[in-house]
Order: C-alpha cells, then structure tokens, then sequence
C-alpha cells in the first residue's frame, strides 16, 4: 500500500471469485475517496476478466442482480461514488459485493 | 479411426466429452461451473482452440479460450501485457458487445419490436452462438442477444458488431421469440467464406455476399401464420440452417413450424415437411457425406416442448426431405418429455459418420453409424443447450 492509498477489503460472491480465481475475499490498494466506485475500479484493475460482470461495460451502472453491503448496511441504490463508512475505508470491515438471491 | 470430442453447453457448465472408438466416452467438467454455456466450438483450422460463451444474467457475458483443446482456459485480452490502457492493466475488453452506434455506420442505434409490439431499445444480454471462421483460428463470428452480429479478429480480446445487419431497413419489425430476439445461428459458405447466412428469432434468415458488410433477407417460401402477414419478408421465427459443404446452395432450415430446403442459397424455400409427425421442432443437420441426408427432431408444438407421444425419434430423410424414416434404436419409446435444443445436434467427419443430440433432460446421445444405433454418452448432466463435435484427425 502505498501513502496515498488506502487497503479496502471486498467480498465477492462464489461466481467472481470462480471467474477472477481470486479468494473469498481480496485487499485492494484504493484511492480516496473511498466508494464502491473506486473500490471497483481496484478490483477491475487487478482482476480485468470482471470487467463488465459487476457494473456494465458502457454505461458503468450496476448490474440489476449485484448488490452492495457496507458496514451491515445495504448501499446498492446509493450514488456509486457515495463514500463508504470510515470502517470500510479503514479496512476494518469488508465491502460485500453480494448476488442477489433468485432460482436458477 | 479418428478421435473425436464433444464439447457439451449446459444450463450450469461445459462438458468435454472424448473417445476413440465412439462408444466409450470420458467425462470432463463441469467447466465454467454454475454458468450457463450457451455454445462452445472449435475452430476447424485448430482443433485445440476452442471457445466458449459463459453467461449469467447476474453477472453478464464472458468469453472463454483454451488453446489446449479445453484442459486449460482463459478469457482472452485479460493477461498482462495484452491489450492495456493508459495505466498498464489488461482492459477486459472480451466480455464487452457493444452495439455499434457510430455515426460512421449511417446506422445509428435503433428500436426492435417487444412481444407487445412497442418499440424497445437493443439491449445486449449474451452471445448465443460463436462460429470460428474456416481458415482462421483467431476469427470468430458471434450470434447475440438482442439480434446482432459481432466479430473478432484477435483470438477473442475484442469484438465490433458488423452493424449491417441489425441497421437493415426491417430492423425495428423484429421481435423477440419465446426465447428473446437472438441471432442463434451463423453459417459460413464453405466455398466462400464471404457468404454467411444468419437466422434470428423472430425476424427471419438473412445472407451476406460481403463478409457482413450488407445483407439481404432470405424468406420467400416461409409461410408464419402466427404474424399478421404470414409470407411477409421479415417476421419469420426461423430455428436453425444447415448446409453441406459440397452443395452450398442447398440450404435445410427448421423453422418454428415447417422443415424448409432452398436450393438457391435461400432465395427461394420450399416445404419438405412431408411426412413427419410433426414439423415443428429445433435443430437441423445433414451428413457430413451425403448432401441430400438431413435430421430432425420432431417436437410436439410450440407450446409442447416435448417429443410427440413421448417417443424420443430422430427423423432421417435421405432424399433431401419429403420422405422421412423414424430413428428409434437406443432412445427412449415412452415417457420421454424432454426437448432437444437448435444448437444441440451435431455430425462427426469419420467415414462411418457419427450423428449427436443433447436433450434438456441431460442426455447426450450418440449414434456412430448415422443414426441407425443410438447411446447415451452420458445421461445425467444439466439441460444441454449445445452440443458440437471435433473430429480429431
């Protein structure tokens, strides 16, 4: 990590870390201003096959069925470039990129 | 004899299928598991480059290459020092379709009928179908949802729509089939590769004279009494084409009713339904040795997904339709509900040619000796929505 940046975890659900082959759960080296939104463009960074698989390509929005929790508190319909809790920016609490649930 | 491999798309994976003698298979996969794989094919030039569509509507599109014949994988453009932006990282541009709306085309982004006839704006979901091209190996065509045509000519890392086809005039009739507006099937002139022919549900065929830089709609002969005007030139929920590699301007389609043949590279269509006890149904092939044998599934209806009495029978008809013989050795004769998806028939090139099928029910059956005898590969995977075979010579 270097001075100017700040180690963020993130969840991600079974499918990304199937496709990334990355763990239940990754560190990130991220850019304040801490939001989902720089927080993935770390994660898209890193793992460059997700590109796409959490927020769409062109348009940059959230995919439908892909949540976000932070801090226990449900941050899906917020701004993406909304500031995250001090205790996820801090790392002491994980971002959750979550699947919504549904059959299939 | 040669060996031969099924790569298999499933509802939840991919499934490499091989053998030596066509009667004892190994398994592997689940590949991609979880994810649905909508197609995956080799390229003729190099069987060991094999692609594949894995899809999610949670998680959207993603290509996957193998360069080893599928034991290892990987999404192209994503390694380091491919395709990098500003900042040095991989740019993940193989999962990206994006429609064409450049001002260059002269065909900015248009609307396409919805089921209830108001006009919808393309929206992209998945890659339904992925034809490597003849000669090769880093070319790709890809069948989308909403109906579009992409291409790449970098092994998968990037694709552009050939925007041609979803800009022709008709464009904004199309609709949606039960399965959404999707280009399913993509056929390459094996005599010339700048001819292709394309279906898409519900729209209808279209050929290419120009690599897919322009397009002419091929329906006259199709007969849909389900559109307000049944031989209207676009319109036409067609399921799949087939071609014989020697006789390229005999084209086979199952349509959503009616099996069709033209005999003028789609100009033309006439009936050949025949016989069949029914004609409704999905996927169509011929021989890989004899132009005028072709296969299909009978299905009872489209609304009953299911083979006709619940006897699973393949139809042969070895005077290019018309007359057809029931194909009944090894398939189950009762009870038998499952339906048999467009791109989930294929042939094999070995003398004594194999055909294959794989069934919603899991199954992929195998017939070594042109359809006389059929086994199941294996029984129990997910609903299989693709199937193509490598001969691996």
């Amino acid at each position: 990590m270097s001075a100017d940046t700040a180690a963020v975890r993130v969840t991600l659900p079974h499918h990304l870390r199937m496709l990334s082959g990355a763990d239940a759960e990754v560190t990130l080296d991220v850019t304040p201003p801490i939001s989902v939104a720089s927080v993935l463009d770390a994660l898209e960074a890193r793992y460059p096959m997700l590109r796409g698989t959490v927020r769409e390509h062109v348009s940059g929005e959230r995919r439908a069925k892909v949540r976000f929790f932070a801090a226990r508190a449900d941050v899906t319909h917020l701004p993406l470039d909304t500031e995250l809790p001090e205790t996820v920016a801090n790392g002491e609490e994980p971002l959750m990129i979550i699947a919504a649930i549904s059959g299939g | 004899m040669p060996a031969v491999r099924i790569l298999a798309g499933t509802r939840k994976g991919l499934f490499i299928l091989e053998s030596n003698d066509r009667e004892n298979w190994s398994v592997s996969g689940p590949h991609f598991a979880g994810w649905e794989v909508y197609h995956a094919k080799g390229s003729p030039v190099d069987p060991d480059r094999v692609y594949v569509s894995q899809t999610s509507s949670w998680f959207g599109q993603v290509i996957q290459r193998s360069d080893d014949g599928g034991k290892t994988w990987f999404t192209p453009g994503s390694k380091e020092g491919e395709l990098v932006d500003e900042q040095g990282f991989p740019t993940g541009e193989s999962n990206k379709f994006v429609y064409d709306d450049s001002e260059a085309t002269g065909r900015p982004l248009t609307t396409h009928q919805f089921y209830d006839g108001t006009q919808k704006p393309w929206v992209f979901s998945r890659v339904w179908h992925l034809e490597p091209s003849l000669d090769d190996p880093d070319t790709v065509y890809a069948g989308v949802e909403d109906a579009a045509l992409f291409k790449t000519t970098d092994g998968g890392a990037s694709w552009r729509e050939l925007p041609a086809l979803r800009g022709h005039e008709s464009g904004p009739g199309w609709q949606p089939g039960a399965g959404g507006l999707c280009l399913h099937t993509i056929v390459i002139d094996p005599q010339n590769p700048q001819r292709l022919f394309t279906a898409i549900s519900a729209a209808g065929a279209f050929r290419s004279e120009d690599g897919g830089e322009s397009w002419t709609p091929i329906n006259q002969g199709l007969v849909s009494q389900f559109i307000p005007d049944p031989t209207a030139e676009v319109g036409h929920c067609v399921h799949r084409i087939a071609i014989h590699p020697k006789r390229p301007d005999t084209l086979f389609m199952q349509k959503h009713w009616d099996v069709m043949r033209s005999d003028d590279a789609g100009d033309n269509w006439r009936e050949v339904s025949g016989d069949l006890p029914s004609d409704f149904g999905f996927p169509i092939a011929v021989h890989p040795h004899e132009p005028e044998t072709i296969y299909v599934v009978p299905i009872k209806s489209d609304f009953e997904h299911y083979p006709p009495e619940g006897k699973l029978r393949v139809y042969r008809s070895r005077s290019g339709g018309e007359d057809w013989e029931a194909l009944t050795d090894g398939l189950p004769q009762e009870n038998c509900y499952v339906n048999i998806l467009r791109d989930a028939m294929a042939t094999d090139e070995c003398d004594n040619a194999g055909i294959y099928f794989g069934t919603t029910g899991g199954q992929v059956y195998v017939s070594p000796d042109g359809g006389d005898h059929w086994h199941a590969a294996v029984r129990d995977l997910p609903p299989v929505l693709s199937v193509e075979v490598q001969t691996l010579k």
